[in-house]
């Protein structure tokens, strides 16, 4: 199996490691580059555990090469957080709302909901369900996510 | 949400408080079990069966290991060699169950070989090469056929497929039935489904020759693990520490990977090298440990006039799987609860267990308790509809006064505490009962279906094991204690221990929170520790609805000991008795004269270092250990086949609003509300949040999930292409409202509440279909009732 050196930028950071083609980018996040904030769920895209943004979209990083992703530009739950470790409006609202409980699927949710208010900055029940409706949660029945997202929406607003 | 309750006012308990747990996961800081990478780990893939059941001739794995980073090929035939047997729920001597298939594989998907290799890719390329010569035999996949004397053996040297067949009487069924001018017979089916979380079982293992120590990682939720471990390695459990501090990505139940430990720790101690087996999603979905109660239900009632049920006839016939394990104890906790919320003066019930060959059932959240109360509540609904009854005006006529508890069922369980129509009038109430029925009538006349849904529910918690010794004579187990060890440090600041792991529940935030109201110190400078398993004292891990209860019991008495300790301290240097003195936020001051005052800083620095200012004789530090027994345990079953099952019974509610459409049977929940009392609340939203997602469990078994056979006993439901879960589509936003009625049994007041939400939906919506079918004279008692199955029924294509 052919190795590639391949290297990304994540979280505004370049980091650089090896893989094999076949070694998806949740993977390489994990294992080579020690990122295990982003988790694995189904391997085969139904559950959004693993979403990343990749140069400003989400995408199912189980679904992709890590070869795939060289060269790009990654934001994982990592990523979130300020440049001093404080916590991001819809961070600080998961927590307020406890919007989660086993926290897996947590950063998923975190980054299919942060990519729907850098578009959506007031996002309404429906387009919230709508964002995370490719990500499954277990734990909460939803209800708690949405209610963080409107808050973290209502903050953001109040704020600007 | 409504909160109508004026609940004792507590300093921490019962308020808003946001959950410790939660700031790690939100900042991608968990540490689950497949975030601990150690160095020269070897990773774990297994070769499965194809077939539904095959005598396993012969395994080559020449080729596997030729593969480069190969390590190893272990199989069921050098296990069950080296291995003893892991633990049966049942008295089954005949059904040996080990990690890996001997001799004969008994379901398609189990484990036959397990491929140790250098990365997991590997691994799985390996697998493709282990040649196994099988030779496929009959197989039974349907729990009756299995039952008929013809049918093909799972475990021949056991002589039966039936695992256990056991009948109870409670009073005078026959009598009852016998006077009763009415009652109705009818089957109800709980197809298997579980609760499936999203990260599947990871565990890591690693011996340390140096100190001949077992180290293990692992995403386990389950009782007496370390021991089981021990057990089937011949370990004693002083050689094995499992580290309880691994975060677990849900698990509702399901957890209870044992054949996984056993395995990679067996590779661990053979190898020399961590070994760690990270099961992908169809290893998880067809081997594991995801497959829930397979239930059918075969209801009698006897009732009068005014729809009141006097008796009541259960059989349950459960297909377990292809091993006992925990399965058929999930036939015995719904014996606590058997006649639901309601006065039904007598009862029989049979419980049936029946090994197919299909992946083994395990525990799932309610360990029975929701396939039992849909049957009931499907039950209740047809008196009611028999009668021409409103289905809540029954439901009130039947269930338990306020001013009966406490109260004792034909069974023998006795229920704490309740106020269940209050709780019911509360929800019909904030529901606007009347207004969705009008709505409901509403959509009908557009043409479409539409049906109010109703369920009335209990919820046995605080979780001991008494349907062990009631299923299984040899099993004289009579406690399920839980710990908890409180230190208090040089500097004052206070650490808890637990010997648990947590999958969700919020146990750091249960400890600081607990202790917090009893020393009346800041909760969130309490620390909850999840020791070590070396480190900690007796748990049985959060099962069974049980932590609030006995954690939270636990947490308090140790709490109270230390209170203690600072009282004697504060005594002595008073020269006064402890009676006089005043404890107040840790600060201890004299009754009658507040300026004699002894902060808690102070007492503590004396009680670390100042021992000539210690009561003579005490203990020098700060520290305190709890060790508390299952309020109400503590007895074997009565010999008359009555039993006291769990301590404390909360109350739910459900009352949703669907619509069907008439031409692809597709179901649209239009509204959901549930009322809830689960007693005195801890934390507030860790409770909404288990009810929501309980809900949420409930709609998936009622609606969408089901582990689905074909007839060549293929499992056809291992990925999440095919196991259909509900999305935020499909899960309505829940309006909740709740009442307060404390148990008598518990330190604050507090009911269990892990399995809320779960063991009253799936009878509510149910109860809504059949609502909305009920114009056209139809009915379906089957879960779940999916859009095929509906549309179906409403063309006439079945029943």
């Amino acid at each position: 199996m052919s190795e590639h050196k391949i290297t990304l930028t994540v979280n505004g950071r370049e980091m650089s490691g090896h893989a094999e083609a076949r070694l998806t980018l949740v993977d390489f996040l994990r294992d080579v580059l020690g990122q295990t904030g982003t988790h694995i769920g189904c391997e085969h895209g139904v559950c959004g555990a693993c979403s990343v943004v990749m140069d400003g979209k989400p995408v199912r990083s189980c679904l992709m090469f890590a070869v795939m992703a060289d060269g790009h530009e990654i934001t994982t739950v990592e990523g979130l957080e300020g440049p001093n470790g404080e916590l991001s409006p819809l961070q600080d609202a998961f927590w307020e709302n406890h919007a989660m409980q086993c926290g897996y699927c947590t950063p998923g949710m975190l980054i299919a909901t942060h990519t729907l208010l850098q578009e959506n900055p007031d996002p309404d029940e429906a387009e919230i369900r709508e964002a995370i409706g490719g990500n499954l949660c277990r734990c909460t029945g939803y209800q708690q996510i949405v209610e963080a997202v409107q808050m973290a929406a209502k903050k953001v607003q109040e704020a600007s | 949400m409504t909160d109508t309750t004026a609940a004792k006012e507590y300093r921490y308990i019962t308020k808003k408080r946001r959950v410790t747990e939660d700031r790690r996961f939100i900042t991608g800081r968990g540490n689950f079990a497949a975030d601990y990478n150690l160095p020269g780990m070897l990773h774990v893939a297994m070769v499965t069966s194809p077939y539904a059941c095959a005598e396993i001739k012969g395994i080559n794995a020449e080729a596997a290991l030729a593969l480069p980073g190969v390590r190893y090929v272990l199989t069921g035939a050098e296990l069950f060699e080296n291995i003893n047997p892991l633990l049966s729920g049942l008295d089954l001597p005949n059904i040996k169950r080990i990690p890996l298939a001997h001799e004969r594989a008994r379901y398609a998907g189990e484990w036959v070989a397990a491929v140790v290799a250098e990365s997991r890719h590997i691994a799985e390329d390996a697998v493709e090469l282990v040649e196994v010569d099988y030779n496929p035999i009959d197989f039974v996949i349907d729990p009756e056929e299995a039952m008929q004397p013809e049918a093909p053996l799972v475990h021949p040297q056991h002589g039966s497929n039936i695992l256990c067949d056991k009948s109870w009487v409670w009073g005078d069924v026959d009598g009852d039935f016998d006077a009763a001018p009415h009652s109705l017979a009818f089957r109800a089916r709980w197809s298997r489904c579980s609760t499936i979380p999203i990260e599947t079982f990871v565990v890591t293992a690693k011996w340390d020759e140096g100190k001949e120590l077992l180290d293990v990682w692992a995403s386990i939720q389950m009782p007496k693990y370390p021991e089981q471990i021990a057990r089937a390695l011949s370990l004693p459990v002083n050689a094995i520490n499992v580290h309880f501090d691994v975060d677990v990505g849900g698990s509702y139940g399901l957890k209870r990977g044992i054949r996984q430990t056993v395995i990679v720790s067996y590779l661990t101690r053979k190898l020399r090298a961590p070994v760690r087996f990270n099961e992908d999603r169809l290893e998880n979905m067809s081997g594991g440990e995801m497959h829930g109660p397979d239930r059918i239900f075969d209801m009698e009632v006897a009732f009068d006039d005014e729809g009141i049920m006097h008796s009541l006839k259960i059989k349950a016939t459960d297909d377990a799987g292809c091993y006992p394990g925990r399965a058929p104890l999930q036939l015995g906790k719904p014996v606590s609860a058997i006649v639901g919320p309601y006065r039904i003066k007598s009862a029989s019930y049979n419980a049936i267990s029946v090994t197919t060959n299909k992946t083994s059932q395990e525990a799932v959240r309610g360990f029975g308790q929701a396939p039992t109360n849909f049957a009931i509540e499907a039950m209740v609904d047809k008196v009611a509809r028999k009668l021409g009854m409103d289905r809540d005006e029954v439901r009130r006529r039947n269930m338990i006064r306020a001013d009966e508890f406490p109260y004792r069922i034909p069974s023998g369980s006795e229920y704490d505490s309740g106020d269940y129509h209050t709780v019911l009038d509360k929800l019909q109430t904030s529901a606007g009962w009347q207004e969705l029925l009008t709505k409901r009538d509403a959509i009908r006349a557009e043409g479409k279906l539409a049906g109010v849904g109703i369920s009335t529910c209990l919820e046995p918690s605080g979780g001991n094991s008494s349907f062990e010794p009631f299923f299984n004579p040899k099993n004289d187990t009579t406690t399920w204690m839980e710990s908890c060890l409180i230190k208090v440090d040089m500097l004052g600041s206070i650490t808890a221990l637990m010997g648990t792991s947590t999958s969700g529940q919020g146990h750091e935030s249960l400890l600081s929170v607990v202790i917090g109201e009893i020393l009346e110190r800041d909760p969130d400078t309490i620390r909850g520790v999840h020791a070590e398993s070396l480190g900690a004292l007796p748990s049985n891990s959060p099962v069974g609805s049980r932590m609030a209860i006995m954690l939270g019991g636990a947490a308090a008495g140790a709490a109270e000991k230390i209170k203690k300790q600072l009282l004697e301290i504060a005594a002595h240097n008073f020269q006064l008795p402890v009676d006089r003195l005043i404890y107040d936020g840790g600060d201890i001051s004299v009754e009658g004269d507040p300026d004699k005052v002894m902060n808690w800083h102070l007492l503590i620095d004396i009680a670390h270092r100042q021992y000539h200012k210690m009561p003579l004789g005490s203990e020098p530090g700060l520290q305190a250990q709890h060790t508390w027994e299952v309020p109400t345990g503590g007895a074997l079953p009565a010999e008359d086949g009555t039993v006291q099952m769990y301590p404390c019974y909360a109350f739910e509610a459900h009352i949703p609003l669907i619509a069907i459409d008439p031409d692809t049977g597709q179901v649209e929940i239009l509204d959901y509300h549930m009322g809830h009392d689960c007693g005195t609340v801890l934390n507030p939203d860790i409770v909404r949040g288990m009810s929501l997602g309980g809900i949420a469990h409930g709609i998936g078994a009622a609606l969408y999930e089901k582990f689905e056979y074909d007839e060549g006993g293929q499992h056809l439901s291992g990925s999440f292409m095919d196991y259909l879960l509900p999305s935020s589509h499909e899960i309505p936003h829940v309006e909740m409202v709740k009442h307060y009625t404390p148990s008598p049994l518990t330190t604050f007041g507090q009911k269990g509440s892990g399995e809320s939400g779960y063991l009253g939906a799936p009878a509510a919506i149910a109860s809504a279909v059949n609502d909305a079918l009920a114009p056209l004279g139809k009915s379906i008692d089957t879960l779940p009732m999916r859009v095929r199955d509906i549309e179906a029924l409403l063309n006439g294509q079945t029943e």
